[in-house]
């Protein structure tokens, strides 16, 4: 086990390394920072003496390794346009995003694994119909689409919940939806090919052959084992709520780093824009890393490869 | 009902398949006394697990059951509820399977699992369960097995994981142990001790047991009754000796040929096994099914009632319209060389 996670965090750690490498070169290509820094009026002399303050003058790589040194002591930089530490804007905003993020998780797995249970119970049933229908319903519906209607349904035509903002509860109760059922689909369908594959199992006929009560045939016994591969899907799709919080929590005006990497993007704000990639990359990486050992733990048979 | 456990009469099972109605088990009874071990005989497909599965209740939710009687210790148990039947499997009646390898959930410890079905039907003591687990993994042959109890599946070998199976079939202490194959998926070597272990265990518990099989061998030894089964049929059946010394069935014949005989069977000849197919089981069936493979078959054959075996006395019977002393005086010219 600890050869197992040492493997697995030494991989996860390349990722990074790379992922954060390719943003820097890719969007130190396509936006010349200096001319963000010097402003529409900024002459070609200032332009040469901002590059030099900043060191973009420098080789790409130089630059990189210099911001990456300074990202890993916490140094994000400061932002171009609004003249702020970075470390400062991110940190003020990612508890939003952390949460609605977790919120739209949670949002998936509650409905997911009772329909696909239920849909696995009785294959082909009018249960398991109407489960089908509502994943793809969800993998049909674009989520800002989704998001739209029930901005007009809930928030205009009945007024029941507010349509921006993050400052109470209520604020996260759409985008939750919006995000999670964008979720929902993928977990429910592992979950029903799990459980199904799962009750067929000769380890369900012996659980039966005890005599045990069906709750425990269908939950200590099936579900248990189904479930593995649908957490490591959930860690996995809980990075894509992460990212797919950009589009949501543009509608919805809640103001998390999903938000501030859209805004940080539109104004060509790298130094933004590359923390929050960053942050991102390694929510993914570690959640991976966590769905994997994760798995580990709850199949005994994993650790052992 | 002096020592009597298990009483079948007329068990069928039907499968609604794509091609029509299968009858996989058509009409088939025995009985199981207290310490009495009963061996299955019969070929792949005759429908040995179906026989036993419909006994514990345990048939594909398609299949239907019909018997005109299954008692089990003086209680029909034809229209219990599941929440009943439940009650009684694992602890009065419990079940070996073909496949260790599968059988046991990979999710949780042997101890975890042996202990659930006392928990369940003994007593809600975990030390209690506990003890008793540690107490059966020895008798079945486990070393070290207090400590065995904090091991999952994959940790143990096919052997030791049918070892398991049978503590764990133990745990409640149950009247009837239903055996099916229990050694087929199992090392040559480790076969013969899984079944002498069962043996032993059945005599010293004094439990009724099935014993599924096609080694004849391991039936020459452990039982006391043999029925064996052709198409989800009952052929022939009787005391064991009776059988093996006087075979009355074609079928059973051929079966007790494939026997092993130092010295005469061949090297790399396939044992156990009757020259021909089964017939397609699906739609109505009528005469003797076996007649497309019997040497002795005749055109009355076709129209043979096989609900009416010829009875030998001391509960031999076989279901094949030859005559007993035709089939005798063969026998008896067979062995005059
Ligand atoms: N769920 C099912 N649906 C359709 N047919 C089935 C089903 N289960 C069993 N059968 C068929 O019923 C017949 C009897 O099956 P069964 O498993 O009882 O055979 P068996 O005697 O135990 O054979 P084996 O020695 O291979 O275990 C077989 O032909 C099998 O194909
Ligand atoms: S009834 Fe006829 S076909 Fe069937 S076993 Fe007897 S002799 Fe053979
Ligand atoms: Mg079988």
């Amino acid at each position: 086990m600890p050869a197992y996670t040492l493997k697995r965090t030494f991989v996860a750690f390349l990722i990074l390394i790379v992922v954060s490498g390719l943003t820097f070169s890719l969007s130190h290509l396509s936006a010349d920072p200096a001319l963000t820094i010097g402003g529409e009026q900024a002459s070609e002399e200032d332009i040469q003496a901002i590059r030099k303050l900043y060191g973009f003058d420098r080789p790409i790589h130089v630059q990189y390794l210099d911001w990456l040194g300074r990202a890993l002591s916490g140094d994000f930089g400061e932002s171009y346009h609004y003249k702020q530490r970075v470390f400062d804007m991110v940190s003020e905003r990612i508890g939003r995003t952390m949460l609605l993020g977790t919120l739209a998780i949670l949002f998936a797995l509650v409905v997911s694994i009772p329909l696909g249970t239920l849909a696995a119970m009785r294959p082909n049933s009018i249960t398991d119909r109407i489960a089908l229908f509502i994943a793809v319903l969800g993998q049909a519906l674009p989520t800002f689409w989704f998001a739209l209607m029930m901005i007009i349904v809930f928030g205009v035509w009945w007024r029941w919940l507010p349509i921006s903002g993050h400052t109470q509860w209520a604020n996260y109760v759409m985008p939750t939806i919006a995000l999670g059922y964008y979720a929902t689909p993928a977990l429910m369908r592992l979950t029903r090919a799990g459980m199904i594959e799962v009750l067929a199992s000769d380890y369900i006929r012996t659980a039966r052959a005890k005599g045990l009560s069906p709750a425990s045939v269908l939950f200590k016994h099936a579900l248990r084992n189904a479930i593995i591969p649908v957490v490591a899907l959930a860690a996995v799709w809980f990075g894509f709520m992460l990212g797919g919080s950009i589009v949501i929590e543009t509608i919805f005006n809640l103001k998390g780093i999903g938000w501030l990497s859209y805004d940080a993007l539109l104004r060509s704000d790298l130094p933004v824009v590359q923390a929050i990639v960053l942050i991102f990359a390694s929510f993914y990486v570690v959640l991976t890393l966590l769905a994997d050992l994760l798995n580990a733990y709850l199949d005994p048979r994993i650790s052992v490869r | 009902m002096s020592g009597t456990i298990l009483e079948v009469e007329n068990l069928s099972v039907d499968i609604p398949v794509a091609a029509g109605m299968l009858h996989p088990v058509r009409g088939i009874g025995f009985s199981v006394s207290r310490g009495e071990t009963l061996c299955i005989v019969g070929e792949s497909g005759c429908g040995k697990s179906l026989t036993s599965l419909a006994i514990m209740g345990l048939l594909p939710k398609t299949a239907r059951r019909n018997a005109d009687r299954i008692e089990f210790l003086g209680r029909d148990i034809r229209n219990l509820r599941e929440r009943e039947m439940a009650r009684l499997r694992g602890g009065s009646m419990s079940m070996i399977f073909q496949e260790p390898m599968t059988s046991l959930n990979p999710s949780y410890t042997i101890g975890n699992q042996l202990a659930e079905v006392y928990l369940r039907h003994v007593e809600q003591s975990r030390a209690a369960a506990r003890d008793r687990a540690v107490f059966l993994l020895e008798k079945v042959g486990i070393s070290s097995a207090a400590s065995r109890l904090g091991q999952y599946p994959h940790q143990l070998s096919g052997g030791q994981r049918q070892r398991v199976m049978i503590a764990m079939a133990l745990m409640c202490g149950p009247e009837l142990i239903i055996a099916d194959e229990p050694t087929t998926a199992l090392d040559v070597t480790i076969q013969a001790q899984i079944l002498h272990l069962l043996a032993e265990l059945q005599r010293e518990f004094r439990m009724g047991m099935i014993l599924i099989t096609h080694d004849l061998g391991i039936v020459a030894r452990v039982a006391d009754k043999v029925q064996v089964m052709y198409a989800g049929k009952t052929v022939e059946e009787g005391p064991c000796e009776t059988v093996f010394d006087a075979p009355m069935h074609p079928y059973t014949q051929g079966l007790l040929r494939c026997i092993p005989i130092p010295g005469r069977t061949r090297r790399g000849e396939r044992l156990g096994s009757v020259p021909g197919i089964v017939p397609n089981l699906v739609g109505e069936l009528s005469g003797c099914l076996f007649r497309n493979r019997c040497d002795h078959a005749r055109d009355a054959c076709a129209g043979m009632r096989d609900d009416e075996p010829t009875r030998m006395g001391d509960g031999h019977a076989y279901t094949c319209l030859r005559a007993p002393g035709e089939i005798s005086g063969e026998l008896q010219a067979a062995e005059a060389p």
